[in-house]
């Protein structure tokens, strides 16, 4: 009786490489019924667009952007807010992150299967870049219909999004697994919005006094915004080589903190 | 699992009868917590063979040690000591193979309360790598097993305690599992729905999946287990069937007395010499003997006891859990 209830499947149960998409799955069908929620993401980029680069834009006037090149404000600021949002979805992604792990205990469940804590950071990372780059790439397509984009070389904007992005989830993820709960989490808050408004993304470093300057160059965002508007305005050097590089590594480092530290506290 | 791994695992883990393969086979396996002062020790050395087909149960209090056993078990936790193998592979090197043939029914509801009853059991088949079409069909199945059918696009939240402990178990059923691990499987839910989730699981083990599960129902273990370990403080007091158990650290039947004053030190000294053994609860007096009803009347004889009631009843594990800890099991 049991035979008919439950036929054996064939045995096609194995533990799979990659089976961090399972996890992207998985949020592709809660998100299934929340098609808002997605839109909404791309809505508040474009706003911060419209309100501070094309308002604020005619009360400010011309800019010194990149390589001394002058700019209108609107092509300065538009680059930075890509990168601020591409590192606000990161962050918001983890506070999801962070609701599966504390409250919702959903990852204990995941973990009883073949799938291990990497999987879960990589799946994890992977549908936060998945959100985040479709976010970009409707962005940059606004830009480019505003006239706001000066070179071929935007067309790797779109990467180096994607690079912003995974630098903030691993370092978002990297924050989850460490910190205790819900108050701490005010800390990264804390960290998030300075930082926002002083990498460059309103006004350029010179303008900054000096101990500014530098604790900006020392942010993520910083480099994010960089990179993105040397190349939404074409000024390409060897310097967007660096803030590449700092992005990769500090992301690479993140992501292997996270995941000791998660394998720390969940597999106890 | 593949076929090499299979073979493997029955080589390895056969049992010296050469009976059925040993499923879990654990020597001198030790789980501790912490470091230094801070250190405690969950699971102290304990030996314990789990063969193919088998319901096997590890009876205790809270705290005794039977969750970390089942984690350790499960892959989710690495052992601190002693040597453990499951599906004849090792924890600590095969941990996802081994998952790929186990399903989990934690204590703690850990389903997805973001997605609906039948979605959680088609993602949970995707996490085993299953294709799509198998999970629908699969969902379908089990939904239809543990009679939620007509609860499939509900919401997880929206379900009773009964209702998600079964939606738990159809989903670790969903890879087909060689052995399913339960933790307290009825522990929270009310008379009808536990015996609703007796009968599934005694379907289950009809159907040849071998079971773990702990309890600190002595009733659960006497229906569901072929065997059974007592544990208690992270040790094993005794092991064997139900009725072998009972057996060897018990008479028969067990005489019952209540005092009406609830005064249970004198009538005590009175009543010792009536049974082989006697326990001294705070609110009564457990005579063992192996004639309920000779001993219930030489008591009843003693009129200057004021007894409000008693009674005989068949030993149980209960009774074997008094012997072995001096200790009730549910508190």
């Amino acid at each position: 009786m049991i035979g008919r209830v439950l036929p054996p499947l064939p045995r096609t149960a194995r533990p799979t490489l990659g089976a961090g998409r399972h996890l992207v799955e998985r949020n592709a069908l809660f998100f299934r019924g929340h098609v808002l929620v997605i839109l909404g993401g791309f809505f508040e980029a474009l706003f911060y667009l419209l309100s501070i680069g094309i308002g604020v834009s005619d009360l400010v006037g011309d800019v010194e952007g990149p390589g001394g090149k002058t700019l209108e404000y609107t092509e300065f600021v538009a680059p930075a807010m890509l990168a601020a949002s591409a590192m606000n979805g990161a962050v918001m992604e983890s506070f999801n992150i962070m609701a599966k792990l504390h409250l919702s205990k959903a990852y204990e469940a995941v973990l009883a299967t073949p799938i291990t804590i990497r999987d879960i950071a990589v799946g994890e990372i992977t549908w936060s870049l998945m959100r985040g780059g479709a976010y970009s790439a409707a962005f940059l397509a606004v830009m480019a219909s505003l006239g706001l984009v000066s070179s071929w070389w935007a067309v790797l904007a779109l990467p180096a999004a994607l690079l912003v992005g995974f630098t903030f989830a691993a370092l978002g993820l990297a924050a989850v697994s460490v910190i205790r709960g819900w108050q701490d989490f005010e800390w990264v808050m804390t960290a998030v919005l300075p930082m926002f408004l002083f990498s460059g993304t309103f006004a350029p470093l010179s303008t900054y006094p000096d101990p500014v300057a530098w604790l900006a160059r020392a942010m993520p965002l910083y480099h994010g915004v960089s990179l993105l508007r040397g190349l939404t305005t074409g000024a390409v050097s060897g310097v967007l080589l660096v803030h590449l590089l700092y992005l990769v590594l500090l992301g690479v480092a993140a992501f292997w903190v996270a995941t000791r530290r998660l394998e720390a506290n969940l597999l106890t | 699992m593949s076929a090499t791994r299979d073979e493997a695992s029955t080589q390895e883990g056969s049992t010296a009868l050469g009976a059925a393969p040993a499923l879990v086979s654990a020597r001198g396996l030790v789980k501790a917590f912490g470091e230094g002062d801070k250190r405690r020790v969950a699971v102290d050395g304990i030996d314990v063979e789990v063969l193919e087909g088998e319901a096997f149960g590890f009876l205790g209090p809270n705290g005794a040690g039977k969750s970390s056993t089942m984690r350790m078990i499960g892959c989710t936790s690495p052992a601190t000591g002693g040597t453990l193998r499951v599906l004849g592979l090792d924890p600590a090197t095969d941990g996802p193979a081994i998952r790929a043939g186990l399903g989990v029914v934690p204590q703690e509801d850990s389903l997805d309360g973001e997605l609906t009853v039948r979605d959680n059991l088609v993602i949970y088949g995707r996490y085993f790598g299953l294709p799509w079409k198998a999970c629908r069909s699969r969902a379908d199945e089990l939904l239809e097993f543990v009679q939620l059918s007509d609860r499939s696009d509900s919401r997880v939240d929206t379900l009773s305690g009964g209702m998600k402990r079964r939606l738990t178990i159809a989903r670790a059923l969903v890879n087909n599992p060689r052995m399913v691990l339960l933790d307290e499987p009825t522990t929270g839910l009310d008379p009808q729905a536990r015996h609703v989730v007796w009968e599934r699981l005694f379907q289950l083990k009809r159907s040849g999946v071998t079971l773990i599960l702990t309890t600190h129902y002595m009733d659960e273990a006497e229906q569901l287990c072929d065997r059974l370990v007592v544990m208690d403080a992270g040790r094993i007091a005794a092991g064997g069937s139900p009725r072998e158990l009972i057996a060897a650290h018990c008479t028969r039947e067990v005489v019952e007395a209540r005092p009406a004053d609830g005064e249970t030190a004198r009538p005590a000294e009175v009543l010792a010499s009536l049974a082989e053994r006697i326990e001294v609860l705070p609110d009564r007096i457990l005579l063992y003997t192996d004639s309920g009803d000779d001993t219930a009347a030489a008591v009843t004889h003693h009129h200057e006891l004021d007894l409000a009631s008693v009674l005989v009843r068949r030993a149980s594990l209960e009774d074997v859990f008094l012997r072995l800890t001096g200790r009730t099991l549910v508190d």
